[in-house]
């Protein structure tokens, strides 16, 4: 009798738990949770998070529940990543991934999977959208390319630097980002002299700072997360006193805001990127109160990292179509993904739109380290560029022409 | 020494010539050519000095993995969160008294402890269960992993070296000649100096505890055959003991040297726990010069690599594990 008690219970619960699923919709989520990106993983996570905040954690009328997945910022991580939320959770949504190289094997991965849309949450490389495109792989953030307009030209002419040496992690993503820099740099007249490219997650920078070359005029960082912190921990041992030029993860709150003192070697280093600290915008703002308001204090950053922010714009174009088609994802989405191909957005970091190739064409800012009233370390403002788009604003054959990003390329010329 | 010259003459003689290269190499001024072949002299040291001061930490951490293998046959997967846990205590420590050199002692004693709870707790349990302590421990240090997650946080933590140990010391080797005719001297980071000197230190005084005392003489006993030491009325589960605490506490050591050049964060437990594995089999398994030979080739491979052929660095270090494995699979220094 007892027995027979319980596995009704048992089956009442299980009823009652179907009927929960019912009004709940899973989205799947990537991120860095572990390795050397582990810091921005959990930022991107808190941008989510705060989206959710802002949307009510309601969408197309459904409660709107995360199943989170960790990567290490390898690709086969992140395909692993995304095969337990959709092959084993079967879910519709998906998030991610945060590093370049896993957004290229997650373009791919999607194509094999028609039934599932991909978002992808802050991966930067130029590839991901630009070779072979994905029909169901969204990008609402500009790549590493886009981030570095502007950038160039500004340290050539306003900090009078003529020659650079640059230095970055080994795969896509600062590939794309140092082709983005050495286009407008060499075309402002600047001359690349070395790039030194280190594997992702290496910590001991000592051998490489003595490397560097001692006659240049700056030089460029492309580095992130705990591979940035221990380069600059090292370099302020070696006595190193160059100017640097910020990566956008470099400079990034996720470095600003590391324990210990090896940060304050970037004070006064320019950089380039999609947002800006202490931009004059009121979306902006009220954005940065939200993520600040959705945590404690001691479980976030003063303010939002940029992949707290790209993670954000992520979700939140997700739920805007969500609930524009009223949680609607019959045949394969097809109502859904129009919508998210042709969302306008007024994010945070400005109008965000997306190109044929699901690729966002936004705003990009030029800024500079300094520290705030509150001794926090922050991105300062120096002026912004709205609607770039993948190409750069240049000729879509031209642009062709040049080839993509690898360690080599492109060449330093001053026209292209 | 010269008992292996005599044994081995031509061994000796390589071994000889390659010395004097290396003398040369660091204390002439680099002719031209030599700096077309292979890059600045400057470059050189730095990756020489750094290779070598890499390999202290690497010392430090598997040293005290190295002879809680030798006595125990613990193989204890869970000695990189102990190295981790180390580095955070030592960043609080610091940062809490504004002492750097405080760091060391309370990581040791705190991670000595913890040592000592594992030693009690889980290996004491399954003394001479091999794949029990195995697979228990990896579960210790995934379980280790998330707790320090949830307590520190993914934060990356640098823990700052005292203003008398930042920035670089001028050294006697000169580097290059500027067309002026003044010589140029090479600077290198203090503090890794500092920390070089300080696991040499160690070593030597592991040696001397280990040859010249008696619990240095139970301890070896203890290596060489076990049950015959228990059954002379030594109080081995003492041994152990005091052992486990210490290898732990010089991970622990290690954590707050780790943290100081380079930075402590979530998944630097896996990196140096196989760091540490690799030096060991490389130096051979219980050995302690073996641990020193093994790091300093790890360390050297490493720094090497990134500058000379950054592409492949990563791989330097297990091709170096590979070979010793084909030709000297007990390890360098390692007893058959």
């Amino acid at each position: 009798m007892k027995k027979l008690m319980v596995t009704t219970a048992l089956g009442a619960a299980l009823i009652s738990a179907q009927g929960a699923s019912a009004e709940t919709l899973k989205i799947g989520v990537m991120a860095t949770l572990e390795g050397t990106y582990t810091v921005l993983g959990e930022d991107g996570v808190r941008g989510i998070k705060t989206a959710l905040a802002a949307f009510g954690g309601k969408a197309g009328g459904k409660d709107i529940e995360l199943v989170i997945q960790s990567t290490d910022a390898s690709p086969d991580s992140a395909v692993r990543a995304a095969r337990k939320l959709v092959e084993q959770d079967g879910l519709d949504v998906i998030i991610g991934p945060l590093s370049g190289s896993e957004g290229i094997a997650i373009r791919d991965y999607s194509k094999t999977q028609p039934g599932t849309t991909f978002i992808n949450g802050s991966s930067g490389a130029m590839e991901t959208t630009y070779v072979d495109p994905s029909d169901n792989f969204f990008r609402y953030n500009t790549d590493g390319a886009q981030w570095s307009v502007g950038l160039g030209k500004y340290v050539f002419e306003e900090k009078g630097y003529e020659t650079v040496a640059t230095i970055g992690e080994d795969y896509s993503f600062i590939y794309t980002q140092v082709f983005g820099f050495a286009l407008d740099y060499c075309q402002a007249g600047g001359e690349i002299t070395d790039r030194f490219w280190v594997p992702l997650g290496t910590k001991d920078f000592a051998s490489i700072i003595a490397a560097l070359p001692d006659d240049v005029d700056a030089i460029y960082l492309g580095l992130g997360g705990g591979d940035a912190v221990n380069f600059l921990n090292q370099y302020q041992q070696a006595g190193g006193d160059a100017n640097l030029i910020g990566g956008t993860i470099m400079v990034d709150g996720t470095v600003l805001n590391s324990k210990g003192d090896a940060k304050n070697a970037l004070i006064g280093t320019p950089s380039s990127g999609p947002q800006a600290d202490t931009w004059d915008d009121p979306t902006w703002k009220e954005y940065v109160k939200l993520y600040q308001d959705t945590f404690p204090p001691e479980e976030r950053f003063p303010q939002p990292s940029l992949l707290s922010t790209l993670y954000y714009n992520a979700t939140a174009a997700t739920l805007t179509c969500l609930n524009e088609v009223n949680g609607d994802l019959s045949d394969d989405h097809a109502a859904f993904r129009s919508c998210l191909a042709n969302i306008e957005m007024d994010s945070p970091v400005g109008k965000v739109t997306l190109d044929g190739n699901r690729q966002a064409i936004g705003t990009t800012f030029i800024s500079e380290v300094i520290e705030d009233e509150n001794g926090n370390l922050v991105n300062q403002f120096i002026s912004l560029q709205e609607g770039i788009n993948q190409t750069l604003g240049m000729d879509a054959a031209k642009f062709a022409s040049l080839g993509l990003p690898s360690r080599e390329n492109p060449a330093c010329q001053s026209s292209y | 020494m010269t008992d292996f010259a005599r044994r081995h003459p031509y061994w000796a003689a390589i071994i000889a010539v390659l010395a004097a290269v290396l003398l040369w190499m660091i204390f002439a001024l680099w002719p031209a050519w030599l700096v077309d072949l292979i890059g600045r002299k400057k470059i050189f040291l730095n990756a020489l000095f750094n290779g070598i001061t890499l390999g202290g930490l690497y010392f430090l951490v598997a040293s005290g993995f190295t002879l809680i293998f030798g006595l125990m046959r613990n193989v204890n997967l869970a000695h990189g969160s102990l190295y981790l846990l180390g580095g955070y205590i030592g960043y609080g420590v610091a940062e809490a008294t504004g002492y750097w050199l405080l760091a060391f002692p309370a990581a040791f004693i705190v991670v000595g402890a913890a040592g000592v709870a594992l030693q009690l707790v889980v290996f004491r349990r399954m003394e001479g269960q091999d794949l029990r302590q195995t697979l228990v421990t990896i579960g210790i240090s995934i379980v280790a992993a998330d707790l320090m997650l949830w307590g520190w946080g993914g934060d990356f933590y640098n823990i700052s070296a005292p203003s008398w140990l930042s920035g670089p010391m001028e050294t006697i080797l000169v580097t290059t000649q500027k067309r002026s005719g003044d010589l140029v001297y090479l600077k290198y980071p203090l503090v890794r100096v500092v920390i070089f000197l300080a696991a040499v230190a160690i070593g030597i005084g592991m040696w001397l505890l280990l040859n010249r005392t008696k619990i240095g003489m139970l301890i070896r006993a203890g290596v060489d055959d076990r049950d015959m030491l228990s059954a002379s009325g030594a109080r081995i589960q003492l041994v152990f003991l005091g052992v486990f605490a210490f290898g732990a506490g010089l991970a622990g050591v290690a954590g707050v040297v780790g943290g100081t050049f380079q930075s402590i964060a979530p998944g630097e437990d896996i990196r140096f726990l196989l760091a540490s594995l690799v030096v060991v089999i490389v130096g051979g398994m219980g050995s302690i010069p073996g641990a020193a030979l093994g790091a300093l080739l790890i360390g050297l491979a490493e720094q090497f690599g990134s500058v000379y052929m950054p592409t492949y660095a990563v791989v330097l270090t297990f091709l170096i594990m590979v070979g010793v494995l084909a030709f000297r699979p007990q390890g360098l220094m390692g007893r058959a």
